[in-house]
């Protein structure tokens, strides 16, 4: 269970947080939605503690990871995997080196095992056979699939997803989707999910949040989540220009 | 008057801090270094890249600075009528000074620059994030290596300066002004005492630490977006062009 408590955050006078109050059901996929700009990013790098919060705590199965020391702190991360919206992948080696990472750093894994396993996360994010191409000679949507092979290759108990499919088309976006909830349901890992995919994402949410204006608005099942009556849910959901949430 | 005071005020205590995280970025980076897994493969790595890149401007630098050694030696110490004594003015001149000094300006400028804009990079792109996400220490993965990588590789380009150096001077006072080749070899050979060579070896040893520490350091810390990366570039150019001059005076003043 990961709880965030009234987390604030400011950048410079920019509030971005403004007291974020969330649950992520352990075992279970949530996906967090919200304006472009809202926050969103923010919120995510908060949980695994990229960013400290300026009020507020983040509890990991109730510890609180913003008192961490550097240490535990270094032990607690290894228990999540994370993909960037950028995907983030180090450009000075190749993507087989990219995803062969973490366990080259982290494990003893022998080198025939890891090629495999490797190769294994490679094939099911539709990389088979470019594992020799730096990051920079691919597009961005295999960058994303990169990165998300990254991500899942320690077998995490716990998996950021920030927009994993923003950028892919939609038959990609669709397997990259089956692909989430597949590895979730084999492994039954934590998953908070940052999408503009909508609704498609929430076919593999067990959990929606929108977050806007610094808060979350609202935070239930998929199911009653859609059912919503909330005007800024409503109106999030289908995209009308008309509504509480300002833009433009 | 008094914002005027505030102003400076303000300046000063930035600088301190300034100053203050950057030599706890390089504790940070030292003590990272000796901690296992050591990282071998790394350093070996920067160091061919700290020498693949620099090798050629040093090369080019230290045969000029040497040719026009030879020609202003030749130049003073024949008011002297002292001609002979070429060999260990341009020795001395290049062991002691200008080897160490010039090459790490090389180096800054070839190497440091881009280790700036490569960490300032893998900042913007959250390259660095990235690595503590998977719970591994970017100092340690980024910094110490490339730091261990200048104390080997600086010394060993200056050397190199040195050699080519002082075979610049040589070719010009023996080959065009008719300096006798012998007494340019004995000269350098009963002038040139340990003390000299040593005191070159630990500033280029210093030069290393400081380039690779500074460019390190405003590349790691450089805002996440082009003109930062541009502006961190700069910034670590400049800085280390101060520091390598101010500490030389320094080993100068303790080591003559
Ligand atoms: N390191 C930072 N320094 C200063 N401001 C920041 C920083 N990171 C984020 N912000 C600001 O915080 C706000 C929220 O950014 P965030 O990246 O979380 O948005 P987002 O919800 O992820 O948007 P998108 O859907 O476009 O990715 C933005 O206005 C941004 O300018
Ligand atoms: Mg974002």
């Amino acid at each position: 269970m990961i709880r965030v408590v009234d987390v604030h955050k400011s950048f410079g006078g920019q509030q971005v947080l403004k007291g974020v109050n969330l649950n992520f059901t352990t075992g279970k996929i949530t996906t967090i939605v919200g304006t472009s700009g809202c926050g969103k990013t923010v919120l995510l790098k908060h949980l695994n503690a990229l960013l400290l919060p300026d009020r507020g705590e983040v509890l990991v199965d109730d510890i609180d990871i913003t008192k961490l020391r550097q240490k535990e702190l270094y032990a607690m991360r290894g228990r999540f995997g994370v993909l960037f919206q950028g995907a983030a992948l180090l450009d000075s080696m190749t993507i087989f080196d990219n995803v062969a990472f973490p366990l080259r750093e982290k494990t003893r894994m022998g080198e025939p095992e890891m090629r495999k396993k490797v190769e294994e996360r490679l094939d099911q994010v539709g990389l088979e056979g470019m594992g020799y191409k730096y990051p920079a000679e691919l597009s961005g949507g295999m960058k994303k699939r990169a990165g998300l092979a990254r991500a899942l290759v320690m077998d995490p108990e716990i998996v950021l997803f920030d927009e994993p499919t923003t950028g892919l088309d939609p038959v990609l976006a669709t397997g990259i989707h089956q692909l989430i909830a597949r590895t979730q349901q084999a492994f039954g890992f934590t998953g908070v999910v940052v999408s503009h995919t909508i609704p498609q994402v929430f076919e593999i949410s067990d959990y929606v949040a929108i977050l806007a204006d610094g808060v979350i608005e609202e935070a239930k099942p998929t199911k009653e989540f859609q059912a919503s009556q909330n005007p800024v849910v409503q109106q999030f959901i289908k995209g009308e220009i008309e509504g509480p949430i300002r833009v433009l | 008057m008094l914002s005027l005071l505030t102003h400076i005020g303000r300046f000063t205590l930035r600088q301190l801090s300034e100053m203050g995280r950057m030599f706890l970025f390089l504790l940070a980076a030292i003590f990272l270094a000796f901690r296992p897994p050591a990282k071998i493969g790394l350093i070996i790595h920067h160091i061919k890249t700290i020498g693949v890149d620099s090798l050629s401007v040093v090369l080019l630098s230290g045969f000029f600075t040497g040719m026009v050694m030879g020609f202003q030696g030749y130049y003073s110490l024949r008011k002297f009528n002292a001609e002979s004594w070429l060999g260990s003015a341009a020795a001395l001149g290049l062991l002691r000074e200008l080897g160490p000094v010039l090459s790490a300006f090389m180096v800054t400028g070839r190497t440091g620059s881009a280790m700036a804009a490569e960490l300032g990079t893998m900042r913007a792109t959250e390259q660095i994030d990235a690595l503590y996400s998977m719970a591994i220490n970017p100092i340690k993965y980024l910094v110490s290596p490339r730091i261990i990588a200048g104390l080997i590789a600086m010394p060993l380009l200056t050397a190199i300066f040195d050699v080519v150096g002082i075979y610049g001077a040589y070719l010009v006072g023996v080959g065009l002004l008719g300096v006798s080749s012998g007494s340019y070899f004995s000269g350098m050979e009963s002038s040139v005492v340990f003390n000299d060579v040593y005191s070159g070896f630990m500033k280029s040893l210093s030069f290393g630490l400081i380039i690779t520490w500074v460019c390190c350091y405003k590349g790691f810390h450089a805002p996440p977006m082009a003109t930062g990366v541009s502006q961190a570039t700069t910034e670590s150019v400049v800085l280390s062009f101060v520091l390598i001059l101010v500490w030389d005076y320094f080993l100068t003043s303790v080591m003559l």
